[in-house]
């Protein structure tokens, strides 16, 4: 059975992590991020610990090619502390992963917690130096005066080692929680944002940033908002966008002034007031914000669909995508065990044709935009034979249910599928279970 | 059980009629405010809600009450009073060779492995 994108055939290809179905809460995977090539792909989880896959391709030369990603690196990119002036724990969960383009033989990265960005230097090293004259291979100094001749130390071949280093700590910019950071396209500039705040930094300088977006009120008794993610244009340089929890997006232009709260396009659905209930906002809630890679859409995630808006146009999106409507009659027991604030992110394929967000029951979905059509699909160790070919789920919201069919009273809430990436050019997928982390790629690739 | 519309109805007779089929959004909200008839009046829970999503975390008393917590999480033996290290306090000035080698107390991640 054909899948969206045409004959698109999802198939297994590996998954990462322990089996075990005792989670340790370290290894909870917060973040999936692949790198502009998607020759590298970045974990971070709740341990604060970043693990690097890199792609290696079998039969380059040939259509159907094999890769598989293997760890490259792995390092703690941030620690638990202790904020002593409110007494409170600064969680070391890597809340994003942000790739620099690569500018030279090293790769770059921007991880965040909640409160400190940090920039990670990941570099290889192939040859190490021998033939010191002052030291011994061991490290050992050697008594000068045992030194008869000079001779230039050389370079010899050694095992591939990967070093990741901290190069810029962003720290104390950040009065909330950090939710997003996005590397401008002038490669010099990225912003970082909070419930209440946007800030912007260059990548060099680490003691200063400049506010753009604050929308604190005066008086926190008459907080009605928050945001909920930002991105710059993958473009245009002085364009960014930010989200609120109550479902609206802000285009702002920093051209127009140096503070922001100013935006230039608000995007807002309207509402019919008869539908409004309790549960209307919170749903309504935007938590995840993507541009489309041309630059002309963008993409919005709430907690019941996923929303293309043309930036020409501000008051409705250009497209909706139910991704489990039939949540809307469990709204109350999803309150009650908090699954209604869950925060799922959502990807666009490299040429914006496919979108993919996650779902309850290790459940995703993938909307084919042009040829209307849609999948859900499931990552679980049952289906994970070599080059096994996913086959597509169904959800039954009442009635009789089919054979093969789940119903979502047996759906599991505890496995949510919040973290999903898109190779950017290829049709390979890297979608984070609670622990796991989920590779597939297309048959014909 | 549905109702026909026959012939020529007013607008609220109409509205009277798809009233009667709740939306399933509203027919959960009727469930919660059953459950919880003290929840707050604004739709979303007002800014209670942003409030308690801006302050997450846990609050502890001082870094003490932190740095025990962290200690019991890790299931570490609190040493009441050492016998083996009496000789480190007090007598002497404690060199690195006397003090025990601090393990590392971070685990490499499963995706790693």
């Amino acid at each position: 059975m054909a899948g969206p994108g045409g004959d698109m055939q999802w198939c297994f290809s590996q998954v990462k992590g322990a089996i075990d179905d005792d989670v340790a809460e370290a290894d909870i995977i917060s973040t999936v991020e692949f790198n502009h090539t998607g020759e590298l792909l970045a974990t971070g989880d709740k341990g604060g610990r970043v693990v690097i896959f890199q792609q290696e391709i079998e039969n380059k030369s040939q259509p159907q090619f094999r890769s598989e990603y293997n760890v490259y690196s792995t390092f703690q990119s941030h620690e638990p502390e202790f904020d002593y002036l409110k007494s409170l724990e600064i969680e070391e969960k890597i809340n994003k992963i942000r790739w620099l383009p690569q500018k030279n033989a090293a790769q770059f990265l921007l991880s965040t917690n909640d409160k400190t960005i940090k920039l990670w230097k990941i570099s290889e090293r192939d040859k190490r130096p021998e033939g010191y004259n002052l030291k011994e291979e061991d490290g050992r100094y050697k008594d000068p005066n045992t030194i008869m001749s000079l001779r230039v130390p050389v370079l010899i071949p050694m095992d591939l080692m990967v070093e990741a280093s901290p190069r810029r700590v962003f720290a104390n910019a950040h009065t909330y929680h950090i939710n997003s950071i996005s590397v401008n396209s002038d490669n010099e500039t990225y912003l970082s944002a909070d419930d209440l705040r946007i800030n912007l930094w260059h990548l060099e300088i680490t003691d200063r940033s400049f506010n753009i977006v604050d929308i604190k009120p005066a008086n926190m008794e008459e907080l009605t908002e928050v945001i909920t993610a930002a991105e710059f244009h993958p473009h245009q340089c002085n364009t960014f966008v930010y989200s609120s929890s109550k479902g609206t997006i802000r285009l702002c232009d920093m051209r127009a002034s140096a503070l922001c709260d100013k935006h230039s396009k608000l995007f807002e659905e309207p509402e019919d007031p008869s539908n409004r209930s309790f549960f209307s906002e919170i749903i309504s809630s935007i938590s995840d914000v993507k541009f489309s890679h041309n630059g002309r859409y963008m993409m919005t995630r709430d907690y019941l669909s996923v929303k293309i808006w043309d930036l020409n146009m501000e008051n409705r999106p250009v497209e909706t995508y139910q991704v489990h409507e039939y949540l809307r009659s469990k709204l109350c027991s999803l309150y009650e065990n908090d699954c209604i604030f869950d925060k799922f992110e959502c990807c666009w394929n490299g040429n914006d044709s496919v979108v993919m967000t996650g779902s309850y029951n290790n459940f995703f979905r993938m909307f084919d935009r042009g040829q209307r059509r849609d999948v859900t699909l499931e990552a679980s160790r049952e289906n994970s034979k070599p080059m096994q070919v996913l086959k597509p789920r169904k959800v039954c919201a009442g009635g009789k249910r089919k054979k093969d069919e789940i119903s979502v009273d047996s759906l599991d809430f505890n496995k949510k599928i919040l973290h999903t990436a898109w190779h950017p050019q290829d049709n390979i997928i890297a979608v984070a279970t609670t622990n796991n982390l989920y590779i597939f790629q297309d048959k014909v690739n | 059980m549905s109702e026909e519309v026959q012939g020529t109805t007013s607008s609220e007779e109409v509205q009277e009629m798809e009233d009667k089929v709740i939306s399933p959004e509203k027919a959960e909200e009727v469930k919660l405010k059953a459950r919880y008839p003290n929840l707050g009046a604004k739709p979303g829970g007002g800014s209670d809600l942003l409030r308690k999503r801006i302050q997450k975390g846990q609050k502890y008393f001082d870094s003490g009450d932190y740095n025990m917590a962290k200690a019991k999480m890790k299931n570490k033996q609190l040493p009441s009073a050492p016998a083996e290290k009496t000789e480190i306090t007090g007598g002497h000035i404690p060199t690195p060779q006397d003090l025990p080698q601090r393990k590392t107390s971070i685990v490499a991640s499963k995706l790693a492995g």
